[in-house]
């Protein structure tokens, strides 16, 4: 048991963090409102969880505009989405465990 | 709080929910089906009524009936949709969900695709005076926008779709009976998966 918590992936310890992943899982690409609002975080909160995901190369980040407004989009990387999965995989292992 | 430190079927749980959120559109209220139905037949109604004083006879329709009829399509479609719209909206704000958010707009933008080439369609069809075409391409290209729609709100709306799709097909080879077709396809069969929809997600919630 104790192993395979630690096993699980550090960057994914925050609930913000796994959400923007489940989210970017299934959407091709999402913008910054768009994940606020599901998430219900505040601008900064959202920013500094989406930056650690960037450093990681879990999520790329587009910039584009929409008229005038920026229009920032985030979608998954090949290394997010092989993370996530693994990610998710141990969580179930656990729950198995567990039962 | 740490989601390894909290009981990890809640956290797959909470996946879940969250993945279900940010891909679809599930606040669609089974109301507005019920209202496009009810709409629908009204139309239909009066179109009817308007098609028996004129005996059915397509050489009495003049350039002035026809616009008479596109205005009256026009008005249904603009009342269904609206209404639609307004009681959807409500069940968001009862909700105290975002109504316009990604799946919101992935879902307007697929459903309007399929529905602009029919809408085409049916002006070219209304140009050439093929008027027994214009419901089954109603019905076909309704039903294709539903399905293409079904992928970014409740699934259950393909069913609708496919009957949409096959009444169309079924219209197309009794020529005359476009009007019923259509009052079948628009009319009872939304008001049909209005009840059930409302039976099946919106009852519960009141409960």
């Amino acid at each position: 048991m104790a192993n395979l918590i630690e096993q699980l992936n550090k960057v994914f310890d925050s609930r913000v963090r796994i959400g923007i992943m489940s989210a970017l899982m299934v959407n091709e690409s999402i913008n910054f409102n768009d994940l606020k609002a599901l998430m219900s975080v505040t601008d900064g909160n959202l920013a500094s969880h989406l930056k650690t995901l960037e450093e990681n190369n879990y999520i790329r980040i587009q910039k584009g505009f929409i008229g005038r407004k920026t229009n920032t989009t985030y979608s998954i990387t090949k290394t997010g989405e092989k993370a996530f999965r693994t990610h998710l995989d141990t969580l179930e292992k656990l729950i198995k465990k567990h039962n | 709080m740490h989601p390894t430190e909290q009981d990890p079927s809640e956290t797959l749980q909470e996946i879940r929910s969250i993945m279900e959120r940010s891909a679809r559109f599930l606040s669609l209220s089974g109301w507005s089906g019920v209202w496009a139905g009810c709409v629908a037949l009204i139309g239909a109604l009066i179109a009817h009524d308007w098609l028996q004083r004129l005996n059915w006879n397509p050489s009495r329709y003049t350039d002035l009936i026809r616009m008479k009829f596109i205005f009256l399509g026009i008005i249904i479609f603009i009342a269904a949709l609206g209404g639609g719209y307004l009681l959807t909206l409500l069940k968001v704000k009862q909700q105290k969900q975002q109504f316009w958010n990604h799946a919101s707009r992935q879902l307007v933008l697929q459903i309007a695709i399929p529905l602009l080439a029919g809408g085409f369609f049916v002006i070219g069809f209304l140009n050439y005076g093929n008027e027994m075409y214009i419901a089954p391409s109603c019905l076909i290209f309704y039903g294709l926008a539903l399905l293409n729609g079904s992928k970014y709100t409740l699934t259950d709306i393909r069913y609708l779709g496919y009957l949409e799709i096959t009444l169309g097909c079924i219209c197309i080879f009794f020529p005359g009976t476009g009007l019923y077709f259509w009052a079948a396809g628009f009319g009872v069969l939304h008001i049909l998966y209005g009840i059930i929809m409302w039976n099946k997600y919106d009852r519960k919630k009141v409960q």
